[in-house]
């Protein structure tokens, strides 16, 4: 093993077709037109000393290391920033600039500690091996003269620390932030030599609006900005590519480890996904995996409120099956089952759903997307005919007005929120549909050309009143529409959206956004060139989600805008691995590949493959099985890595069906809300503990690998397998890569995917003969499903309605720095950001209440009530108020409701009528949960032998 | 399960094929609750079709899955 360095090429490579020859040092080299000297160079194996410039970021030229000498022009030109020409002769190591870079060198070590053998990038640093490069011997000016030598030293940030001692001003750092990252938050303050890197308003990076993304970390050439992690353990002696366990970007990194310790994550340049980027979570957050409240031991309990006891892995397996196997023979078949992760890899997933189908013999299988992008699985099935994001992420660069609609990019998928900042700089007009005014809709060189600052529950109003606009004034994409959609269904659609009545006049007072708003963006939408939209669970969580899904499909058939670079539709997914998840046939209707149940030649491919017989009934989804549970006819649940007592809504009803379990078995990595139900808890492998792959929402399939040995001795593969086992259905792998040989021979969208190609590059499926490289866009010639189907999408009030008790409407969502339930975040130094769930409230909502900044306040709903404290914003309208869910002591789904997708049941998280008043501590009911986790948390004593 | 809950959810899906001109809005109903529905829910609410509010097209509709 060893530590993986990607390549520094020291300028961004050009994609221009026209080639250009050149000699570097004699050697003949030919490159793109527009390529840098520098690159040029590199790519001919001679490397230039350089300091300020690095491939992520432009051409910069001030550190005056990379002179070269180029025969029949003047001078000595930064080869950085001089573009190769053909015929051209360029000498790196002349005498004469060997005698500059030398002499620029003195100058920089002058003012530079020289504590190279104690320093935390000894080992690693450019500034030292530039030096070398160079030749320094001697630095004739001392270090007596003015110098920053004393300069302090910010170490606010949690995972970070930056020693102006050690800067020498390259502005990597505040390129790298303003580049890659589009935050701006680092500027030079100063000129001269009293130039120094300031943060904010000169103020600690931890309070500055620096969002710790690591860039300038990554960027910096020397120890100025080192990860603590590096000055505490040194540096990583070597390295392995795996994938981010966070959010849906799925970020390519490098765990760099000494032993079997990791020092520290670096995104991976050559991750497709995320080109080397990263953001706070995945770079900085993975302390959760070494956190004492890991539970590395298997534990059970006769009743909820008896003491956990640790057991064998054998006692606690055969506890398992035991049980299941009496509730199915007291209560049925069907009175058991599964809960998949979207945490954890596709192979997991696959065998999760496997022990239900094959060794219950039922279909209650489902997963945590059934509280996300269930919709997205349903109202993309019916109108292209497949549940999938239509592009890759790079497709973004081609787009010229990208829409975003209910999702916050910026806090859900920074990274390639990044990547979006990017193209809006370089022009592309954006339009945000999202009740909150999010960061996006005026940030740092970023300023939406519309924002539709909608009612919650409105959006297929708002939907319809966009379709009405591009219908009524001709903006439709005639050609596509007739080649590549059903024309019965178009007609149907277009008579629909362009009755008066779903106008955007009409319906202005439905969804409180401004008819000339909704007309102007609609316009922009259809006549800017390539419309790309962006959404999240804004859309998908309300009871017309999936309604809302298939409008938005309709949007982009009408006008065009599918199967092309710059185009599409394209769900944000929340989880990791949400996208991976429902392929994998997690769904209770769904066999892997999205294929329903009922379809006979599909059972009777994993019916010869399992050797069973395969119930061609759906089973429960997750909301189902709480109320079944309550009801008496389902009485066990193997939940793995999930916490649906927190994540899922109204608190109360799930706890209920939980505590009318007679077994519940929690798979996971600590003591989630879910185990104070549980019966068995089973210690859960993180991703640094695995192999296996995760699919992002670019259905992008990238490779998981384990960088060290499970703590508590089992990957969670082998945990189900053992489960399988122990029910009497046989279950034997060697490695996850067979679990993905299986996938492949069972699943057609998969099946030219194996872990040989997966460890040369990752894959976006379908992958098979059809599209033997996978498929970056789908629907390029076609829609999945033939011809492309509109929807006639009604809009459907919620019967979630404000009144006098409940006259504000509640909207959730989540934060950059925290992830999900919290369960990992909250664990980790992160915290710093986002300590507590808040609520936000419109200034003039508050003032009405009596409520001030920072105030505890009552947030109570018809299905409950908690406390927290508010922040007073104009980010939400007058009457919205916001909160986050990341914290079990708030537990913001006390206040959601039942109320749920007609199509899939996801859970309507965005719609909840409430009422906000001031407070004085904790509710009730938050002190009568703490006392029940305080009971049912304890661990019996191990008595001393 | 509840039987009132069921017959919710079933006139929430009523209310989406009631508007989609070109289908059989009952023999679309009664498709997504064979595709989605696990069997106890449907029997359930069968089995209570007299007793609760179900809009005329879902009655239709569950009727057929007697």
């Amino acid at each position: 093993m060893t530590l993986i360095k990607e390549i520094d090429y020291g300028t961004k490579a050009e994609s221009a077709t026209r080639l250009v020859t050149l000699l570097v040092d004699g050697h003949e080299v030919t490159v793109p037109e527009g390529t840098s000297i520098m690159r040029a160079s590199m790519e001919a194996g001679i490397k230039i000393p350089k300091l300020c410039a690095t491939d992520t970021l432009n051409s910069f030229g001030s550190c005056r290391m990379c002179l070269v000498e180029i025969e029949g022009r003047n001078g000595t030109p930064a080869s950085c920033t001089t573009p190769v020409a053909p015929g051209m002769k360029v000498h790196t190591s002349s005498d004469k600039v060997r005698q500059i870079r030398r002499g620029v060198m003195e100058l920089y070590i002058s003012d530079h500690p020289l504590d190279c053998l104690t320093c935390s990038a000894n080992g690693n640093c450019e500034l030292q091996d530039t030096a070398g490069e160079v030749g320094l011997r001697d630095v004739r000016y001392g270090q007596l003269g003015a110098n920053h030598l004393d300069a302090p030293t910010d170490a606010s940030n949690p995972y970070f620390d930056f020693d102006a001692s050690k800067c020498i001003v390259c502005s990597r750092c505040v390129r790298a932030c303003e580049e890659v990252q589009g935050t701006f938050a680092l500027t030079v303050e100063g000129r001269g030599f009293a130039s120094k890197i300031a943060a904010g308003m000169n103020e600690p990076f931890l309070t500055s609006e620096c969002v710790s993304c690591g860039a300038c970390v990554q960027a910096c050439p020397t120890a100025t900005l080192m990860e603590k992690s590096v000055v505490e353990l040194g540096q990583p002696e070597h390295s392995v590519v795996t994938t981010c366990a966070y959010c849906g970007v799925g970020c390519s990194f490098k765990a760099e480890m000494r032993g079997d310790t990791v020092v520290r994550m670096v995104p991976w340049k050559d991750g497709k996904a995320n080109h080397g980027h990263s953001c706070v979570k995945g770079r900085f957050a993975w302390g959760y995996a070494s956190h004492p409240d890991r539970i590395l031991e298997p534990m059970i309990r006769e009743k909820i409120t008896d003491p956990w006891r640790k057991v064998s892995w054998d006692e606690a397996i055969a506890r398992v099956a035991s049980e299941f196997k009496r509730i199915q023979a007291k209560a049925g078949q069907d009175s058991i089952g599964v809960i998949t992760s979207s945490r954890c890899t596709n192979e997991e997933t696959f065998l999760v759903q496997k022990l239900a189908r094959a060794a219950f013999g039922n279909n209650n299988t489902d997963t945590c997307a059934r509280v996300c992008h269930s919709p997205t699985g349903y109202g993309l099935g019916k109108t292209f005919g497949t549940s999938a994001g239509t592009q890759n992420f790079d497709s973004v660069q081609h787009a010229d007005v990208i829409v975003v609609i209910g999702a916050n990019p910026t806090d859900g998928h920074p990274v390639f929120a990044s990547r979006m900042k990017q193209r809006l700089r370089e022009g592309a007009k954006l339009i945000v549909i999202d009740p909150r005014r999010i960061d996006l809709v005026r940030s740092p060189h970023i300023e939406a050309s519309y924002h539709l600052p909608l009612r919650p529950g409105t959006n297929v109003a708002v939907m319809t009143a966009l379709a009405h606009v591009i219908v009524t004034e001709n903006l439709i994409d005639d050609d596509f529409v007739r080649e590549r959609c059903e024309l019965d269904a178009f007609s149907d659609w277009a008579a629909f959206v362009a009755e008066p009545r779903n106008s955007p006049e009409a319906l202005e007072a439905t969804t409180g956004v401004p008819a000339a708003l909704v007309r102007g963006a609609a316009r922009l939408y259809a006549t800017a060139g390539n419309g790309a939209i962006y959404y999240g669970l804004g859309v998908t969580e309300h009871s017309q989600g999936s309604t809302t899904v298939m409008a938005i499909a309709n949007l982009a058939m009408a006008t065009g805008n599918i199967g092309r670079p710059g185009v599409g539709v394209n769900p944000l997914r929340g989880q990791n691995n949400v996208q991976g998840s429902c392929d994998m046939g997690s769904f209770p209707h769904e066999l892997p590949g999205y294929r329903h149940v009922s379809g006979e030649g599909v059972r009777a491919i994993f019916e010869k493959e399992w050797g069973v017989t395969i119930n061609p009934e759906p089973g429960l989804r997750i909301p189902n099985m709480f109320d079944a549970a309550i009801d008496g006819s389902f009485l066990g649940l193997y939940v793995q890595g999930e916490d649906i007592l927190q994540s899922d809504p109204d608190t109360h009803h799930v706890s209920k069906g939980l505590a009318a379990m007679e077994c519940v078995v929690v798979h996971d990595l600590f003591l989630n809300e879910t185990a104070n139900y549980a019966h068995v808890f089973l210690p859960g492998s993180t991703f640094l503990e695995k192999d296996g792959t995760f699919t992002n929402a670019e259905r992008r399939i990238n490779m998981v690998r384990r960088v060290m040995a499970p703590k508590a001795g089992k990957a969670d593969w082998e945990t189900t397998m053992a489960i399988a086992n122990a029910m009497g259905y046989p279950m034997h792998y060697n490695h996850p890569r067979e679990i993905m040989a299986e996938i492949a021979r069972t699943t057609p969208s998969f099946a030219g995917v194996t872990y040989d190609r997966l460890a040369r590059e990752s894959i976006q499926w379908p992958c098979n003969d059809a599209a033997p490289d996978g498929s970056p866009i789908m629907h390029v010639d076609g829609f999945v499903r033939g011809m492309g189907h509109f929807v006639i999408t009604e809009y459907v009030a919620t019967d979630e309605k404000v009144g006098p008790r409940f006259p504000l409407l509640l909207t959730t969502g989540r934060i950059l720095s925290q992830y999900n339930v919290g369960a990992q975040t909250r664990r980790t130094a992160i915290v710093a950001w986002h300590p507590e769930d808040v609520l936000e409230i419109h200034p003039h909502d508050a003032q009405e209440r009596g409520i001030r900044e920072g105030d505890w306040v009552r947030l109570a709903s018809r299905a409950g009530d908690t406390t927290l404290r508010a922040v007073l914003t104009e980010r939400v309208a007058p009457g919205v108020v916001y909160t986050t869910f990341h914290h079990p002591v708030t537990q913001a789904n006390v206040i959601t409701t039942e109320y749920s997708d007609w199509a899939t049941n996801c859970p309507e998280y965005k719609v909840t009528a409430v009422q906000v008043s001031p407070s004085n501590g904790l509710s009730p009911w938050q002190e009568q949960y703490q006392a029940l986790s305080d009971t049912n948390r304890r661990i019996e004593a191990v008595p001393a032998k | 399960m509840s039987p009132d809950k069921l017959a919710y959810m079933a006139n929430q899906i009523g209310k989406f094929f009631l508007s989609q001109k070109s289908e059989d809005g009952v023999a679309s109903v009664a498709d997504h609750l064979k595709k989605f529905w696990d069997p106890r829910m449907r029997r359930d609410l069968v089995a209570h079709i007299d007793q609760v509010a179900l809009d005329p097209m879902v009655r239709q509709a569950v009727e057929r899955l007697r």
